[in-house]
């Protein structure tokens, strides 16, 4: 293994309800700088549990866990993380520009350098002219974006998204994924991408992690060799149908694409995080 | 780019929006007025006797010829009612925290709070007068500071702990501990839900303070003047005393949903109505 890795996970397994639900097992995955790493899988496969258990959200159960050379829990005191949800998670009583800048208000960053970072990043995802909004005046899609903004806004080295765009539609989804693209060739973060649309994993990863549920683990990983930068035309080529193709296999192969009953992963997360 | 298009706030000029807060505003005059117009016919026309109820020009006359006594009076009394206002809420608001911080207590103690709040608090007053003196202002404060106690906390610690669990997941990715999470998170999101209360507790503590007084008190308290004059048979004047401890009711309302609204210019409720 290279002892470069942002992200190691030896073996790293988790249960949920005293072993009554084998949430995760056996992961074992080394994630390189500057990747852009997506993990699919069918409902209860276990992919948002393993993305927070790399973000210290959730203890795992075994295993081992290494981000950028220190503990995830390090990591995670070190701020390390950006972390974007499915919903953007934006503080109502906060303005767009309050929301992006409360990351950096919590690192104690002066006023002036906190406005600065905040100009920067509206303008890398687009939102001049908004900055005085409150969320609820936003759409979804600018919402979502105010969110990635905020997660960049302190140079993560590690940017964890549990499926950001699954609530938007198809057209703000598209336009999104490109926008994520740049600003994550700009940034040059890593990139952990959870989603549920073979298609959009395609699109935007160097690597796709397919999962399988019951147990949690993973079936197969495809190495994404579409070339960079990619564009709208990517979509269109060949290589872009063949590699769905691939990963549509290796989910089949794996068991359970389709009408596996959901686990309700979401509220095994939220009942262990009461604890 | 941003193709969203996103609705401007409506604004416009100041006329306009005074003119267009009065057209809301006129339905509700309309049922006033008729209401007390319909009152002054019907007791005019059945020629209902004055100890039964009198006529509303009766009841705004003797208000005005008895003025200096009368809101002497209800001075007096919202002085009782303002102080058990803010003993109780205080008391609230800090119970609410140190449940929201530790829950175990809450659950410890929560029964017997909604046992308590089962009690006829009023019940009390002979007993609080004897302890704190009839003369005493702070033996009313005490009862209105108790009915004021349960609904600011618990709507308050419904505010502290209803608050969405990735907002949490959020905060600890920015390594952010208890005390920044209530700062930041909890305290925000319970605004809305602690105003609530308070504004319930304003009409409570009126409640408290003049039944209190019935229970004797202070020659210059509004209850004894109620409870006095309706002894006397002269309901007009009692009347008229009800009255003022209507309008300082209102008017105590009033300034707490006042403070409520500037307070929370970002709530998405206050689209319509600040605008």
């Amino acid at each position: 293994m290279s002892t470069a890795s942002v992200v190691s996970l030896r073996g790293v397994s988790k249960e949920f309800g005293r072993g009554h639900v084998q949430a995760l097992t056996g992961i074992d995955l080394e994630i390189q700088p500057g990747e852009f790493i997506s993990l699919i899988g069918p409902s209860g496969c276990g992919k948002s549990t393993l993305l927070r258990v790399v973000g210290d959200l959730i203890q795992p159960s075994g295993g081992e866990i290494v981000v950028n050379g220190k503990s995830a829990e390090q990591a995670r005191v070190d701020r390390d993380y950006g972390i974007v949800f499915q919903d953007a998670v934006l503080f109502d009583w906060r303005t767009v520009e309050k929301n992006i800048s409360l990351p950096l208000e919590m690192m104690g960053r002066d006023r002036r350098a906190r406005n600065e970072r905040v100009r920067e990043l509206v303008e890398l995802v687009e939102l001049k002219g908004f900055e005085h909004h409150h969320p609820w005046q936003l759409s979804g899609g600018m919402q979502q974006r105010v969110s990635i903004a905020r997660a960049l806004s302190f140079d993560p080295a590690l940017l964890l998204m549990d499926e950001p765009f699954g609530a938007l539609d198809e057209m703000t989804r598209e336009r999104l994924n490109l926008e994520l693209l740049r600003i994550w060739e700009q940034s040059g973060s890593t990139v952990i991408f959870v989603t549920h649309s073979i298609s959009e994993a395609v699109f935007l990863s160097t690597r796709v992690v397919v999962m399988s549920a019951r147990p949690g683990r993973i079936v197969g990983v495809v190495d994404v060799d579409l070339p960079q930068p990619r564009t709208a035309e990517t979509r269109e080529e060949p290589r872009f149908a063949e590699l769905i193709r691939d990963v549509r296999q290796v989910l089949r192969k794996g068991g359970g694409t389709e009408g596996g009953e959901p686990e309700g992963e979401e509220e095994l997360i939220a009942a262990e995080e009461k604890l | 780019m941003s193709t969203t298009v996103v609705e401007p706030i409506p604004r416009g000029t100041l006329t306009s929006r005074v003119g267009r807060g009065l057209w809301d505003w006129f339905p509700a005059v309309v049922v006033f007025v008729g209401g007390i117009a319909l009152w002054e016919g019907l007791v005019r026309g059945l020629d209902i006797q004055n100890f039964l109820l009198p006529p509303p020009s009766d009841i705004v006359r003797t208000l005005w010829t008895e003025r200096e006594t009368l809101f002497g009076a209800g001075w007096f009394t919202f002085e009782e009612a303002f102080g058990g206002f803010v003993i109780g809420c205080s008391a609230a608001i800090l119970v609410a925290l140190v449940l929201a911080r530790w829950r175990i207590l809450g659950t410890a103690l929560m029964p017997y709070a909604i046992a308590a709040n089962a009690v006829p608090i009023i019940a009390f007053a002979p007993i609080t007068n004897n302890w704190f003196g009839t003369l005493n202002q702070l033996s009313k404060m005490v009862i209105a500071a108790v009915l004021c106690f349960f609904p600011v906390m618990v709507n308050t610690l419904r505010g502290l702990t209803s608050v969405r669990p990735q907002q949490i997941e959020l905060m600890r990715s920015y390594a952010a501990g208890e005390v920044e999470i209530f700062r930041r998170v909890r305290i925000p999101n319970a605004l809305p839900y602690m105003f609530t209360g308070l504004k319930v507790a304003t009409v409570l503590a009126m409640i408290g303070a003049i039944v209190g007084d019935y229970f004797g008190g202070s020659q210059d308290a509004l209850g004894i003047q109620i409870r006095r004059q309706a002894g006397i048979f002269a309901f007009t004047e009692a009347w008229a005393a009800i009255l003022v401890a209507s309008i300082l009711g209102i008017l105590f309302y009033g300034a707490v949903a006042t403070v409520e609204r500037l307070t929370m210019r970002w709530h998405p409720s206050a689209r319509g109505a600040a605008e």
